[in-house]
């Protein structure tokens, strides 16, 4: 059998993936298996406790799975500015070290999120009332700017003008409920 | 200690009380996930952090006291004895965690023990409301409102794409679990229960066994809470939640009806012979008395059995767990003690009842 990613060399692994009920089979060759960072299962810990889980939820990059195997990686590991957990570290115990690490693993987070909540990765639910009045109008001046940008690469100066008045009022008032809320 | 005393300082208003639909739904629970945006999180801080955040707790209880649950009192753990902490495990006031591994936890509970909030356990702040009866949304709003008040003292740690953010991504979002107990005798006998359970877990829901090893579940007690917790809204959640749980209700119900009319004789000789055995034996273990309390309660449901009240399964099953049993005994037991004194609590407990 051949491998199903390459289509060149022979087919040394062969696993059946049921994700939700969906069951697809896999032959990849060696190469492949490790770029596709399907490995894991075969060599990592054994056992399956939530945070081994958790790692094969979060096994996207094989980069961050098998630093010691990859030292041309190496630099690249994030690691976070305030509490210094790195992706590796935060694999193995499944757990965030500050707020801050939200932010610098965000890109590897999105599509861990979209898998542990069924496909959402945006919070939809309550806002702090206190700190929520900032957020939400910081939203909309945003919403206005990107306008504003798009409005002035069309040239259409007019609605330009409104948006950024419409944009320095919003900004007053954030300003008013920031010094308001503290 | 009498018993009569021993259980009104034992007994959490969830216990003792009936709540809608408290045939089958024996309590409804919130749970809020929180943290301080400036403190890094339980799984690493220091301990001087972890010290912070109990002063700035104290400070914010000083400052502005929150009235409408009752009374809050703060309990640090390193401060309660081993019986203690096993005990407010086993009221589901505290999670093994917070009373096992968190050497600078603690936890603010409410007079009728309705409202618990553990502090520094895996996240800063668990808000937890416990109600009788299925009340997610009372539990949902009771939560809210201590959550603003918490808010308008602290400084949460929430972004708005991934709203609050807590230590496990498996909370981020709304950091809520909403969770509900529910007596499934019915569906067991009529070995339904193996057919529903694959399909909750479909809809994103977990259904486990409580106070059993793994899967099983003692006195055929069942709790089943939302595994999501992000871009849903919390009240899309709870009445998610609330919608399987109906339909878990009126299920049971039939299933209930079923048994009266194709196996009464049966039935009826089974709720008494374990009326009997609880009210006779004189030495049990806990998962026989889960059984027996679990056909009692269902022979009361069912009218079968009518001078005892709904909640003694609800009771019973927490009060004869070991911790508690070696509060009631005034010290540590072994396995064999327990099941001899376990005996001797449901025997006065059901005599309790009789003279009244």
């Amino acid at each position: 059998m051949i491998c199903q990613e390459c289509n060149q060399r022979p087919a040394a692994l062969h696993f059946t993936k049921i994700i939700n009920g969906e069951k697809t089979e896999v032959h990849l060759c060696e190469k492949c298996s490790q770029e596709k960072g399907e490995m894991f299962i075969f060599t990592g810990e054994s056992g399956f406790a939530f945070n081994n889980l958790l790692a094969g939820l979060l096994n996207i990059d094989p980069a961050f799975q098998e630093p010691s195997q990859s030292p041309f990686h190496q630099e690249e590991i994030l690691q976070c500015d305030c509490c210094s957990m790195t992706f590796p570290q935060f694999l193995k115990v499944g757990r965030f070290g500050c707020t801050h690490c939200y932010d610098t693993f965000k890109d590897q987070l999105k599509p861990v999120l979209r898998r542990l909540h069924s496909g959402n990765w945006t919070h939809n639910g309550k806002i702090p009332k206190r700190i929520g009045g900032g957020i939400h109008l910081r939203k909309q001046i945003e919403e206005l700017k990107n306008d504003l940008r798009e409005s002035i690469s069309h040239e259409e100066f007019e609605k330009a003008a409104e948006l950024r008045d419409e944009i320095r009022t919003l900004e007053k008032k954030l300003a008013g409920s920031e010094k308001g809320g503290e | 200690m009498s018993l009569e005393r021993f259980l009104n300082q034992a007994v959490s208003s969830w216990m003792s009380e009936e709540g809608p639909d408290s045939d089958i739904v024996l309590s409804s629970r919130i749970r809020l996930a929180r943290n301080f945006e400036d403190y890094k999180f339980p799984t690493i801080f220091s301990h001087e952090e972890a010290k912070m955040i109990i002063v700035n707790m104290e400070e914010i209880l000083g400052r502005s006291r929150f009235q409408k649950f009752g009374q809050m009192e703060l309990l640090k753990i390193d401060e309660l004895q081993p019986l203690q902490k096993r005990v407010l495990v086993e009221k589901h006031l505290i999670s093994p965690q917070l009373a096992e591994e968190s050497p600078y936890g603690a936890v603010l509970l409410t007079e009728n023990e309705e409202v618990s909030i553990m502090i520094n356990e895996e996240d800063h702040i668990r808000i937890q409301c416990l109600f009788p009866g299925l009340q997610l949304s009372q539990a949902l709003d009771a939560a809210n409102e201590i959550d603003d008040w918490l808010e308008s003292n602290i400084q949460y740690a929430f972004d708005e794409k991934h709203g609050y953010l807590t230590s496990c991504p498996t909370n981020v979002g709304t950091g809520l679990r909403a969770s509900v107990m529910m007596h499934l005798p019915g569906l067991i006998l009529t070995q339904q229960i193996n057919r529903i359970i694959p399909a909750i877990n479909q809809l994103g829901l977990v259904v486990r066994g409580i106070y059993g090893e793994g899967s099983e579940a003692l006195g055929n007690i069942f709790q089943i809470s939302n595994q999501i917790t992000l871009g849903k809204s919390e009240e899309d959640i709870g009445r998610d939640l609330k919608g399987v749980v109906s339909q878990l209700i009126s299920q049971e119900r039939s299933a209930r009806e079923a048994l009266r009319k194709t196996s009464n004789i049966q039935l009826e000789d089974r709720i008494f012979r374990s009326l009997g055995v609880l009210s006779n034996s004189r030495i049990i273990e806990s998962k026989e008395a889960a059984k027996c309390l679990s056909d009692v309660r269902l022979g009361i449901d069912i009218g079968f059995i009518e001078n005892l009240p709904k909640t003694i399964l609800n009771e019973l099953m927490i009060l004869t767990q070991p911790g508690f049993l070696q509060q009631y005994a005034g010290g540590p037991l072994r396995p064999h003690e327990r099941d001899i004194r376990r005996a001797a609590l449901i025997r006065e407990r059901l005599i309790m009842e009789q003279e009244k």
